[in-house]
């Protein structure tokens, strides 16, 4: 027996609130404009969007896995595989991007889909799946180039990265990745918050055993979000191969910045509420922040540390607001 | 009314977790046994050998005895590796080959080890921030601060220094006895003192422990300290073994996933209050008689890293497959 | 049974408690006092703010107004803690117990006697838990050393009860204790009680079993609405408890019963049903009636109707639905079939609380349709859209994108029926349907059951409040240890339910 009936919250507020992540995009961008007026040139921000790209699509395939209620610490490794194995792949034949491409895809859904079947089937805890995924497929991009990966990408690959689309009426030109960007975050967005499989997601992060009893098919949604967060990582390492060439650390530390920048959107750690464009902005930010400190002149390592308090920041903050809001 | 309400209450008998590490430690010896056998490579299978086969893993086991307390406690540590790092380094970098600076080294070592472990408890219970990602992002800070420094090599560990890790009383290595020891310590402390006992209840019911009158915060930053100084003291085994410190010394142990693994496989439980240190040292046991598997049969470096990723998750799995429990 | 001194000093008293939740007033100016070595039983029903009280008492809510005097001085706890070490026990019925750990880890937890070197004393801790259980029916079964998981819930009740005495404690509260027991454990707890009592411990019992109360009881006080219904100095005929607590007419609270034109061939039949809990298991649900399925904690209820729904499978036995062989292996392949169930802890189980009412009305209906289709998709506003199917029930929100959270426990479980609704099952299982609901919300539900068995579908209802069961039910079956050991038609009594559910019943071969 309880009492405790449910109490209706004093006073919420229910004006449409701007999520903050666009506040501090916004006053990110002043920054960089007020240290660097040439950003609001197309060569400017596009370029930034550019670099941005294969961060912005990881955080939003990420977003899928967090409000399932997940983790997906695999996608930095299958960044380095897809480029290390493009390039053991094409092997510099231009003619064989064509099937390497899609082959890279379905390695990514495949990745997500084992990751998916290993919680679901084998109900290791998500973390540890992908961590443990992590470490194999490291090791598979080192045993497939013998630990030093040769030659380049070709041209005809390295397109979705580096390519521009010029003569653009009012912004000049645009860089084919950016175009992947928008097309890839609004379907996902779509996916995500138009769908049945949007609310799905989140029901089985927000309340799994419930999601269950009303029947919801809670293995095959979790796959999916799984294999949407793979399909991510390998468009990223495929952006990525185009303007980062090949080595077989490509990939490190992408599965964390996806994580912050989702966690920085507002995606609720474990599940539940998540937003894919706020993901987008938290990768944006992010990009900016790094920017930011490039300016600055301070040396890569920072960057770590930064990303590490603001990551830890970013939930602390996250979860006081939730205790004092009671949700 | 839940789920759970007609469960009757579970059986008096044989429990299997109990008894899982011990098979588990029973297979891995056996699986070493045949592959030694059977590539015709008895040599391996002597006293020596096994004494050299848990000498490889002390670093791990070290990490270990502490990974054991946070998730005791329903916690997690994902910082251990580049908290080795770091104290390798820092240890190696102020001794720089002088005996007179081991001692303060090792003080310096134990006191960075225990000021991660208070940020890291504070975050966990009183910012309430997911272990997961607190550690994580405290391994982003150390790691950061430390490539900023150092990019190779650093420092100079003594001589004198190098006994750690070398050596010898009577056929044991003095490392080996020194782990003994420490898993000694921590099982009595785990067992004999009220600390112990409060470990086990924050990690069973923390409500019940808060109800109790445990102080249920102070318990969860008193274990991330011991961990992260266990983590230390690995860094500082780890820097008299290599003679000097490096920045990826931890992280290309993947010490933090596999100090969990073995923890989980020594049958501690991630969802804490169930386990203990014997069941970790059976877990390291494990992993030795595994590496050791996979350099009798000559696998390629990079195919173990593959292996052992599936082994992590396969050990993981052993324990988890068999619950009802929806985990994402 | 020694009764208390008369005139003796309370030694707790609250005094005028008036609480308020956000919406809601739990508590208006109640007041209560327990004596020294004496029973006070503490009636009424679900949400009438027994609970609420308590948790003022021992400090893990504030009162708005009002004051707490402990020995005639007042305190104010702001921490369970703190009312544990002033001598307070609550016992909950969710165990505060770590199923992990040993019986006497347990009863010394956080307090454990060290020796001189600052270690546990394991042996005195052994001698003074077998002291301390020495004063309990139950002594001589429990060792110290067993690991409390492995025991069965009466003795983990009793542990429960052993670890509030050691701890000093003068006051102990206990909620609905015997909620789980069978009827020798019940003579038990009622023996445990008694030596309590006689020690001069206060002890405030909240319950809704007449029958414990004219067993153990030195005096009642029912609340009812948050308030003082009546206060009695001696324990009265069950009849006028009743009618304090309930306060109302019962006719018109429940919906009339099924015609015998209304009911149908059955829907559901189940021969020879058993699992790892369930044995043998014989059961009829016809179309249009109304099933009620009583019995304590643990006969199997639930796991007769997660068997039924196939999240625990039945191993054994043929189940038919609607005239066919069905062998349901997941809640989906039950849903398919035309089976909808409403769980017993809406929270936990039940409710998608990040999401809004309309979300969570169509979470079946949405995992029963293609991925990509959109989430608007059977949303309109007519009759079969949820949010038709949402004005149908009645349900008091200010629109239905709001959160629901938000919404009241009866609104929440409306919320739930329409998720079922839109799926037309032939089944519906509901469990503990008025669990936390307030009491007007109550009839609405016995209300919205009724019209969904007249439109032609079987109900099987789980029910632990005996009145519900016996007023809302065409039919009662009695469960107990797995199996459906007796059947009642409509007028049966609590004393003959609670009999058969206990252990008196035959249990049928």
């Amino acid at each position: 027996m309880s009492d405790s009936t449910a109490r209706p919250r004093a006073a919420r507020r229910r004006l449409p609130r701007v999520n903050p992540v666009w506040l501090l995009l916004a006053a990110l961008i002043l920054a960089i404009v007020f240290m660097n007026p040439g950003f609001v040139e197309p060569t400017g921000y596009m370029n930034f969007l550019k670099r941005a790209a294969p961060l912005a699509i990881l955080a939003a395939g990420q977003v899928y896995v967090i409000v399932s209620g997940g983790f997906d610490l695999s996608v930095g490794s299958l960044i380095t595989l897809v480029v290390v194995g493009s390039s053991m792949l094409t092997n510099n034949d231009p003619s064989a991007t064509v099937w390497v491409i899609p082959l890279m895809l379905a390695l990514g859904l495949g990745v997500g889909a084992v990751n998916g079947a290993i919680v679901c089937f084998l109900r290791v805890p998500s973390l540890i799946a992908t961590l443990g995924m992590m470490i194999t497929l490291n090791g598979l991009a080192f045993l497939w180039s013998g630990g030093a990966p040769r030659g380049y990408l070709p041209d005809t690959f390295r397109f979705f990265g580096r390519e521009l689309i010029k003569d653009v009426p009012l912004v000049r030109f645009i860089p084919v990745s950016v175009i992947v960007l928008v097309v890839v975050v609004g379907l996902l967005t779509w996916l995500m918050h138009r769908t049945n499989l949007g609310r799905q997601v989140h029901a089985i992060g927000d309340n799994p055993v419930a999601a269950r009893l009303a029947g919801v098919a809670v293995n095959r949604v979790r796959i999916t979000a799984f294999m949407l967060s793979g399909l991510s990582g390998a468009l990223a390492g495929i952006l990525l191969g185009g303007f980062a060439g090949v080595s077989t650390d490509v990939g490190t530390g992408y599965e964390l910045q996806a994580i912050t920048a989702a966690v920085l959107g507002g995606a609720q750690l474990l599940g539940g509420r998540g937003s894919v464009p706020a993901a987008v902005g938290g990768a944006l930010a992010l990009t900016a922040i790094f920017t930011l400190l490039n300016f600055l002149g301070l040396p890569q390592p920072v960057r770590q540390v930064v990303q590490g308090l603001i990551l830890i920041a970013a939930v602390a903050l996250a979860m006081h607001r939730r205790e004092e809001t009671g949700t | 009314m839940s789920l759970a309400e007609d469960t009757p209450p579970r059986a008096t008998g044989f429990r299997f977790e109990r008894w899982a590490p011990l098979i588990l430690l029973a297979g891995a010896a056996l699986i070493y046994v045949a592959v030694a056998i059977g590539t015709g490579q008895a040599q391996y299978l002597t006293l020596d050998n096994l004494i050299a086969i848990l000498g490889r893993s002390i670093a791990l086991g070290i990490t270990a005895i502490g990974q054991t307390f946070v998730i005791l406690v329903a916690s997690i540590d994902l910082s251990v590796a580049s908290l080795i790092s770091a104290t390798a380094v820092l240890a190696s970098v102020v001794m720089d080959g002088a005996p007179a600076m081991i001692l303060p080294a090792i003080l310096a070592a134990l006191a960075l080890g225990a000021l991660v472990g208070v940020c890291n408890g504070l975050m966990v219970s009183a910012l309430k921030v997911n272990p997961l990602i607190a550690t994580l992002g405290m391994s982003l800070i150390i790691q950061g601060c430390l490539s900023a420094f150092v990019s190779n090599f650093a420092g100079k560990v003594p001589v004198a220094f190098q006994v750690f890790a070398y050596g010898e009383i009577g056929p044991f290595p003095l490392a080996l006895i020194f782990l003994a020891l420490m898993a000694a310590l921590a099982w009595a402390v785990l067992r004999f003192t009220r600390f112990g006992s409060d470990i086990y209840a924050v990690g069973g019911n923390e409500e019940a422990a808060r109800f109790a009158g445990i102080k249920t915060g102070r318990v969860v930053i008193l274990t991330h300290v011991i961990c992260s100084v266990c983590a230390a003291i690995a860094g500082l085994y780890l820097a008299s073994r290599l003679r000097s410190g490096a920045p990826w010394i931890g992280s290309d142990g993947v010490y933090d996933l596999e100090s969990i693994a073995v923890v989980v496989i020594g049958g501690t439980v991630l969802a804490g209050g169930r386990g203990g240190i014997w069941g970790t040292m059976a877990g390291m046991l494990i992993f030795s008689l595994i590496d050791s598997v996979f350099n009798i049969a000559g696998v390629d470096s990079f195919a173990k890293q593959v292996l052992r990723g599936i082994i992590i998750v396969a050990a993981v799995a052993f324990y988890a497959i068999r619950s009802k429990r929806i985990v994402a | 049974m020694t009764a208390p001194a008369p005139g003796s000093a309370p030694m707790i008293e609250m005094k005028g408690i008036t609480k308020t939740f956000p919406g809601v007033r739990a508590l208006s100016d109640v007041s209560f006092d327990v004596r020294a070595g004496e029973v006070q039983a503490l009636v009424g029903e679900n949400g009438a703010g027994k609970s609420t009280l308590i948790k003022i008492l021992s400090g893990v809510y504030r009162a708005d107004s009002g004051a707490v005097l402990l020995n005639g001085e007042p305190v104010h706890f702001a921490h369970p803690v703190e009312s544990l070490r002033a001598g307070i026990a609550v016992i909950y019925q969710e165990f505060s117990l770590l199923p992990e750990r040993t019986v006497a880890q347990n009863l010394f937890l956080g307090r454990e006697p060290r020796t001189r070197f600052g270690l546990i004393d394991g042996a005195r801790m052994r001698r003074e838990t077998r002291e301390v259980l020495s004063l309990f029916a139950a002594a001589g079964r429990i060792d110290p050393d067993r690991i409390v998981g492995t025991l069965d819930v009466a003795t983990q009740q009793v542990v429960e009860i052993a670890k509030a005495v050691s701890t000093g404690a003068r006051v102990v509260v206990m909620d609905e204790p015997t909620a789980a027991l069978n009827e020798a454990e019940c003579e038990e707890l009622f023996a445990t009680v008694d030596t309590l009592r006689t020690r001069g411990v206060a002890i405030i019992y909240i319950t809704h079993r007449m029958r414990e109360i004219a067993r153990l009881a030195d005096r009642v006080t029912v609340l009812k609405d948050g308030e003082v219904a009546a206060r009695f100095d001696e324990v009265p005929e069950p009849a006028e408890i009743v009618r304090a607590m309930v306060g109302r007419d019962i006719a018109d609270f429940y919906a009339a019963p099924a015609t015998a034109g209304e009911i149908g061939p059955p829907v559901l039949t189940v021969r020879g049903g058993g699992n790892a809990v369930l044995k043998g298991i014989d059961l009829e649900v016809k179309a249009g009636e109304i099933v009620g399925l009583a019995g304590i904690q643990g006969a199997g209820r639930v796991a007769l109707a997660m068997a039924l729904f196939g999240q625990a499978p039945f191993e054994r036995g043929e189940v038919t639905l609607s005239g066919e062989r069905v062998d349901f292996r997941s809640p989906r392949a039950a849903i398919l079939g035309g089976v909808g169930l409403l769980p017993g802890d809406r929270k936990s189980e039940g409710l998608v609380l990040m999401q809004s009412v309309r979300d969570n009305g169509m979470l079946t209906s949405r995992a029963f349709a293609p991925l990509w289709a959109s989430d608007r998709r059977n949303a309109h506003a007519d009759t079969t859209g949820m949010d038709g199917l949402l004005d149908r029930m009645e349900i008091r929100a200010a629109s239905y994108d709001q959160d629901i959270r938000a919404l009241s426990g009866g609104n929440q479980q409306k919320a739930i029926v329409a998720r079922w609704l839109s799926m037309r099952p032939k089944l519906l299982i509901f469990i503990e349907p008025t669990r936390g609901i307030d009491v007007n919300a109550k009839a609405g539900i016995y209300h919205l059951m009724r019209d969904l068995a007249r439109e032609g579908a079987g109900i099987l209802m789980i029910s632990s409040d005996l009145p519900e069961v016996i007023g809302a039910a065409d039919r009662v079956l009695v469960m107990q240890e797995g199996r459906i050991v007796a059947a009642f038609g409509r007028g049966a009594s609590e004393q003959e339910i609670m009999h058969a559910a206990t252990g008196g019943a035959e249990v049928a071969a």
